[in-house]
């Protein structure tokens, strides 16, 4: 793109933004601060080291038709019926990034779960007030700002301490539209301390045409929390995605994130893990599995500031097709950071002459009291396993089918919620049939 | 039961077998014995279909079928079975689930449905006590984390699972210590049948005191030199193959 053809891409795109600003909720100070962000930095492009793989100038060309155009059809309750991941969870439903509570049914909350519309949230709820915004921060990122600049939606959920929510929280957005739109839901996830809760987002699309989900969310595990927190993004093949979140650790704190990219056109995670205490724990797990033309693109960073916690993070990928995927892992071990034990692993399986791996893991350790590790592979399956097989009757494809899912099984292992774990494998059946 | 003939054989472009002849009748144990790179090890791979080799010459006809125009898989559902030397380790598929999806293209193969879950399980439980395999190994992954003893062990248990027409039993012995091996040759024995065929490659003669054979055949420069009674298996032990080479040569 020529310099020229850029400039006018952005000013279109900013002042595009800048005309649709919505109705300020808050001081509106943020809204200002990122489009002015915005406007300094520019759209990213390729020649961004963080977003060198991807096309970013395409997706914000996808928020040039931000319409205000109704969606494509009503969502109905059959939809979120049909997108349920675990029975009985609670749901709260996003369309097109703003919560929808008449679909979501929050009439039998369980006792110390609260749960409300984020912009309503943050007017009036303390808690929200007092999180909202402070991980994500609007200038580290242009997708932050984008999304800070334009939501006008989400959720707030708050689990309250000392509870024990027996009932996981199931995020659901859909997203759809008669043109191709942009939505920037912004959701925030407060675990106080000593509760325990399983929070699943998913996100899935209604519809052919091209949309982008331009989504942030903030987690805090407080004290003693445990939190698991699962992603699952499983949007159609015009579905695009960039998934922001950010999660800060308190004392004593288990988090665990599990994210899933089985489908759609295009994911980009920036996933960012800060921390508030000593002595936490957090584990990051994921799996991407793609085909065709599909791009996932996975960028992490655990941020050790302080000493005595531990990060794990396993990764796996099975690309076909000519699908592209990254994954960019970053450990940084702050000089104050003493007995840290941070480990992270990337593997991945090329299926295809045609599809790539990109794959950077980064570890940059400033203390001296630690144990750290990281490791990454990427090869094809193992002929001699595979021949192995055969030997013993089982064809080509359910041979190579037994060892795929064999791969992906130590990141699946790790699923605690049985619901999920059924619906996983039930996805990857499909994917490998 | 096999009938091969004038089997040439290649891998990358250097010839191992070079005119191997060998006749196997059911119910029949075949020992093929010879000094190494004689092309035992080929021969047995070249059999289970390995991609690795080309055959260059010859034919192999199993139970009145083409061998060498099937794929590997195909062979193993019409009744061909190898025993590897190095069993492969496979992470992540447990025995049991592999063992089931043999069993259940075997049978799709030749027009069956999958088998009922009961009846696997009792069979899995008969078949483990053959070879003194432990249930527990059953449960793990495929050969991972499996001494050389278990190994070899779990490939007799594969076997008497897929009941095979033809079992070639490639170096079965190589590693195993004398317990192990008595263990793995008593299970190869409650294998023996009328309707079933063994092809035992082995170099020492060690593994025929337990499994003895019908016939013994030297294999030598990818040739079949010298075959007799269970009796030349004991010679060579006593002679060495040295003998055998001078013989093949001076006839050469």
């Amino acid at each position: 793109m020529s310099a020229v053809a850029e400039k006018t891409l952005t000013s279109r795109i900013l002042s595009g933004i800048e005309s649709k600003l919505p109705s300020l909720y808050g001081d509106g100070h943020a809204r200002r601060e990122a489009v002015t962000y915005l406007q300094e930095k520019g759209i990213p492009s390729k020649k961004w080291e963080d977003y060198k793989y991807i096309n970013p100038e395409g997706l914000f060309r996808i928020g040039e038709f931000m319409s205000n155009a109704p969606v494509i059809r009503e969502v109905t309750e059959l939809d979120v019926e049909r997108m349920t991941v675990i029975p009985g969870a609670m749901k709260l439903v996003i369309v097109n990034g703003v919560f929808n509570p008449s679909l979501s049914k929050l009439d039998r909350l369980p006792a110390g779960i609260t749960v409300k519309s984020i912009d309503d949230a943050v007017l009036s709820d303390a808690v929200a007030k007092t999180h909202f915004g402070k991980q994500a921060i609007t200038t580290s990122d242009p997708f932050i700002a984008w999304n800070t600049a334009l939501n006008i939606g989400g959720v707030f959920v708050h689990i309250a301490a000392n509870t024990q929510c027996e009932v996981p929280i199931h995020i659901l957005h859909i997203a759809g539209n008669e043109a191709a739109s942009t939505w920037h839901p912004r959701n925030l996830i407060v675990a106080d301390r000593d509760s325990k809760a399983e929070v699943l987002e998913s996100f899935e699309t209604i519809g052919p045409v091209k949309t982008l989900t331009n989504v942030v969310t903030e987690v805090v595990a407080g004290m003693n929390a445990h939190l698991d927190h699962y992603r699952l993004q499983v949007e159609g093949e015009a579905g695009h995605q960039v998934n922001t979140t950010h999660v800060l650790t308190h004392k004593g704190s288990n988090y665990t994130t599990h994210t899933y990219s089985l489908s759609g056109a295009w994911v980009r995670n920036n996933l960012h893990i800060g921390f508030a205490d000593q002595h936490t724990e957090t584990y990051l797990y994921g799996l991407y599995v793609l085909d065709k033309a599909r791009v996932v693109d996975n960028h992490s960073v655990v941020d050790h500031s302080l000493p005595n916690c531990i990060s794990n993070e396993l990764y796996k990928g099975v690309m076909s097709g000519k699908s592209t995927a990254v994954f960019n892992g970053k450990i940084f071990v702050r000089r104050d950071a003493q007995k840290t034990n941070a480990y992270q692993t990337n593997r991945n399986i090329l299926l295809s002459d045609d599809a790539t791996i990109n794959t950077k893991p980064q570890l940059e350790i400033y203390a001296d009291d630690v144990k750290c590790s990281h490791g990454t592979s990427t090869g094809r399956l193992d002929e001699d396993a595979l021949f192995y097989l055969r030997a013993r009757g089982i064809g080509q494809t359910a041979a190579r089918k037994l060892l795929v899912r064999a791969f992906v099984e130590e990141v699946v292992d790790k699923v605690p919620n049985e619901a999920v774990k059924v619906y996983v494998e039930n996805r990857l059946d499909d994917l490998f049939a | 039961m096999i009938s091969i003939k004038n089997l040439h054989a290649s891998v990358d472009g250097k010839e191992i077998l070079r005119g191997l002849n060998l006749e196997v009748k059911a119910g029949e144990v075949h020992a093929i014995m010879g000094p190494n790179g004689s092309g035992k090890s080929t021969l047995a791979s070249v059999l289970a279909g390995r991609e690795d080799y080309e055959v260059t010459e010859g034919e192999v006809s199993f139970g009145g079928k083409d061998l060498l125009d099937m794929s590997a898989e195909d062979r193993a559902r019409e009744g061909l079975f190898l025993a590897f030397q190095y069993p492969i380790e496979i992470p992540g598929v447990s025995n049991i689930n592999f063992l089931k999806t043999a069993i259940n293209e075997i049978r799709e193969y030749k027009g069956l449905g999958p088998i009922d879950p009961k009846e696997f399980l009792a069979l899995v439980k008969e078949k483990q006590k053959l070879v003194e395999l432990d249930g527990k190994l059953a449960n793990r992954s495929v050969n991972e984390g499996f001494s050389g003893g278990e190994k070899k062990r779990n490939e007799i248990f594969q076997m008497a699972m897929l009941a095979p027409k033809l079992a070639i039993l490639d170096e079965t012995d190589s590693g195993l210590d004398i317990d192990a091996l008595r263990i793995v040759a008593n299970g190869v024995n409650l294998l023996r049948n009328e309707g079933r065929a063994f092809i035992v490659v082995t170099h020492y003669q060690r593994l025929l005191d337990y499994i003895v054979p019908d016939y013994v055949h030297v294999l030598y420069n990818g040739r079949i030199v010298k075959s007799g009674p269970k009796e030349l298996a004991l010679e060579l032990e006593e002679k060495g193959y040295d003998w055998i080479k001078a013989e093949a040569n001076v006839e050469a």
